[in-house]
């Protein structure tokens, strides 16, 4: 993969791109995670899925290194993120669910101000930004401020935020939420063809099919547990379904 | 009606949030704080005044009627025969005013001209309220003049009527701080300084007001248009964040400061030009060291300000709550600036002292005043402290960017059964 950014553990130790290892979340006396494990390899598409409040969306934001952790490791690259989230966040992207941009930016501005975070050089955010608007593939629109957006333009924005720094790591908190087909499966696209590029992705979708199609392996997450895990054929053959919206039914109820 | 009742309970709960419920109890402790303040001044004001005397005129019938009047409706804490220990005895004391009456005091009001009593005025303060202390000594002269009028009328003395009806005349000297000022009245003084008692809080007040507002409200909209999680994943530090957020509002506030500024400079030239006082025949104006201890005052006070705004603004759900949220910071800056308006610091309670100072927004409301009487320790004090308090916020600003506290909204244990409902919602847990 190609990079504009000096990116920490890059051409770092081999093994695995993520690696949680028994994590546990407190919220006071609510145990939001249970102390869950996993791995995703590099270039891997690994799906989380599981029903309302199993707890992805705080293994994803603690991943992300916004929510801080009660015990358990997450190692990034070998990088231990609680320990060095600068430098993790140097390689991730993390997509929110229900992630914003800033109204009154355009689009050109507000992914140039991603940008800037990214490379310190000029040819370097010009560079970052022109994959931006690639990925984004919004046309003259980008010049418009992002107020005046629908919610598919906005989410096309978003998605190319977070894959335009080409992040060794990127995590997608319900990729395709709110968007039609047509959107939704050019999302995808863009999203498979990064992973083709070498990056990681940690995928959170309620779309079964979305996950079955997208996802090399799958963990499937239940109060706070990880109940069952393996590559959707694996999942399908264990347990007798026909897709993995049944193998979701049959472990989860 | 049922429905009506369902809609009135679930609009009462909305409404009942801690956001709202916190500055209402905020205003009403320090309500309750500025009227057992405001008590202690009352008591002040309606009190005997404390003056000295001194009487030159020993032998001097008229004399003796004034000093037996001051003597009957005050509290005469001097009464000799040395002007300058006199004043020291008063201010000592605690006192409004020495009274000289002077040797020739009954000569030349039985000569046909009138008695001039001088008078000392010890200002401690330049407030609104600071005033009302020489009102009672006026009312003691009144009094003074009244006597010795109605003596001049029943011995039927041979003067002219009008003479008769008003045989004393006053000369002023008013001694603030270190200042002696010559022919002007605390009364005088203070309504020139009123452009100081209440211009500079009040731009001061909307300074804070408008850029803390502009702070909590950048944190509402974060979390509101649902950047913020974006925002603190991308590799820039938390100190970066909350710097960026600070030095943004704090340099639109002091655009704002400006504009307001060159409005007051234009007030204050018209004042000046009313020739009612001139500030550099009294030692009082400022010079330019004053001027930048002002604007230091004034720069890391707002910077205080605008950390505190934030820690405020980790509380915001979004930009309503926000708005909901500047209301502390509103009052912070609104019970400061009524304090200043009315009293001075010296002349406080030692309690509002203490809450005054507490306050960093107090400190440049203070300054300007302060620096024309040369109470710079005030000063200097108010701007370390200011300063302590702005590092201490933002330290604390940095430190809440680094928890869980700005996506998860969390203070502390709250009860089971809420504290569930809460947590799922921002774990992202949809029952």
């Amino acid at each position: 993969m190609s990079t504009s950014i000096d990116k920490p553990g890059a051409g770092g130790a081999s093994g695995p791109a993520l690696e949680v290892v028994n994590l546990i979340k407190d919220y006071g006396d609510f145990r939001a995670l249970k102390g869950i494990s996993f791995t995703v390899n590099e270039g891997e598409v690994f799906g989380l899925i599981g029903p309302n409040g199993a707890g992805k969306t705080t293994a994803l934001r603690i991943i992300s290194t916004i929510l801080q952790i009660t015990s358990g490791n997450v190692r990034m690259f070998g990088m231990d993120v609680a320990k060095r989230p600068h430098e993790a966040r140097m390689i991730l992207s993390y997509l929110p669910e229900d992630a914003g941009a800033y109204k009154n930016l355009t689009g050109n501005e507000y992914l140039a101000f991603i940008a800037r975070f990214f490379s310190q050089s000029r040819e370097g955010v010009a560079r970052i930004l022109s994959k931006g608007v690639d990925i984004a593939d919004l046309g003259d629109r980008m010049g418009d401020k992002v107020d005046t957006y629908s919610k598919g333009m906005a989410r096309r924005l978003l998605v190319a935020r977070a894959l335009m720094i080409e992040p060794r790591v990127a995590i997608l908190d319900e990729l395709t939420s709110g968007l039609d087909v047509i959107n939704a499966q050019e999302i995808r696209k863009i999203v498979k063809d990064s992973s083709r590029n070498g990056t990681t992705v940690l995928l959170s979708s309620h779309n079964m099919l979305e996950v079955e199609l997208m996802c090399d392996r799958i963990a499937l997450i239940n109060d706070g547990e990880i109940v069952e895990m393996g590559t959707p054929a694996e999942l399908k053959a264990k347990h007798n379904a026909q897709n993995i919206e049944e193998v979701f039914m049959k472990v989860v109820s | 009606m049922n429905s009506t009742l369902n809609i009135l309970r679930k609009e009462i709960r909305e409404m009942m949030t801690r956001s709202t419920l916190l500055p209402v109890v905020v205003i009403a402790i320090l309500l309750g704080a500025m009227g057992s303040m405001m008590g202690g001044i009352e008591e002040a004001v309606t009190g005997a005044p404390t003056v000295g005397i001194v009487n030159d005129d020993t032998h001097g019938d008229l004399a003796a009627i004034a000093v037996g009047i001051v003597g009957n409706l005050s509290e005469v804490v001097y009464d000799g025969n040395d002007v300058d220990e006199g004043v020291t005895a008063v201010d000592e004391a605690g006192g409004v005013a020495l009274l000289h009456v002077p040797a020739n005091f009954t000569e030349r009001i039985t000569d046909g001209e009138s008695g001039t009593i001088q008078i000392y005025w010890i200002m401690r303060g330049a407030g609104l309220l600071d005033s009302i202390s020489s009102e009672a000594v006026n009312s003691v002269l009144w009094n003074v003049n009244r006597a010795i009028s109605t003596h001049l009328i029943d011995a039927n003395a041979s003067v002219n009527s009008t003479l008769a009806l008003n045989p004393t005349t006053r000369t002023e000297t008013t001694i603030f701080g270190d200042k002696i000022m010559d022919g002007i009245s605390p009364g005088t003084l203070g309504s020139m300084l009123s452009a100081q008692s209440f211009v500079v809080p009040l731009v001061m007040m909307m300074l804070i007001m408008v850029a803390g507002g502009t702070v909590i409200s950048s944190m509402g909209m974060e979390k509101e248009n649902k950047t913020l999680e974006t925002l603190l994943t991308l590799p820039v530090k938390r100190g970066s964040i909350v710097t960026g957020k600070l030095v943004a509002s704090a340099l639109i506030g002091l655009v704002m400061a400006a504009v307001y500024m060159v409005g007051f400079n234009y007030y204050m030239t018209g004042f000046s030009a009313s020739g009612e006082l001139d500030m550099e025949k009294y030692d009082i104006a400022l010079s330019a060291l004053d001027y930048l201890l002002v604007g230091i005052s004034l720069f890391v006070t707002l910077i205080a300000a605008l950390a505190l705004c934030m820690i405020l603004g980790t509380f915001a759900k979004n930009y309503k709550s926000a708005q909901t949220l500047t209301m502390p910071i509103s009052f912070l800056a609104l019970v400061p600036m009524f304090m200043i308006i009315f009293k001075d610091f010296n002349t406080l309670p030692l309690a509002a002292q203490v809450l005054l100072f507490a306050l960093p927004f107090s400190h440049p409301m203070m300054a300007m005043r302060s620096l024309m009487f040369d109470d710079y320790a005030l000063v200097l004090g108010g701007i370390a402290y200011s300063t302590i308090f702005a590092v201490v916020a933002i330290a604390l600003t940095v430190w809440i960017f680094k928890t869980d506290r700005l996506l998860t909204g969390r203070i502390g244990k709250k009860e089971e059964g809420r504290s569930k409902t809460l947590l799922m919602a921002i774990s992202g847990r949809k029952r």
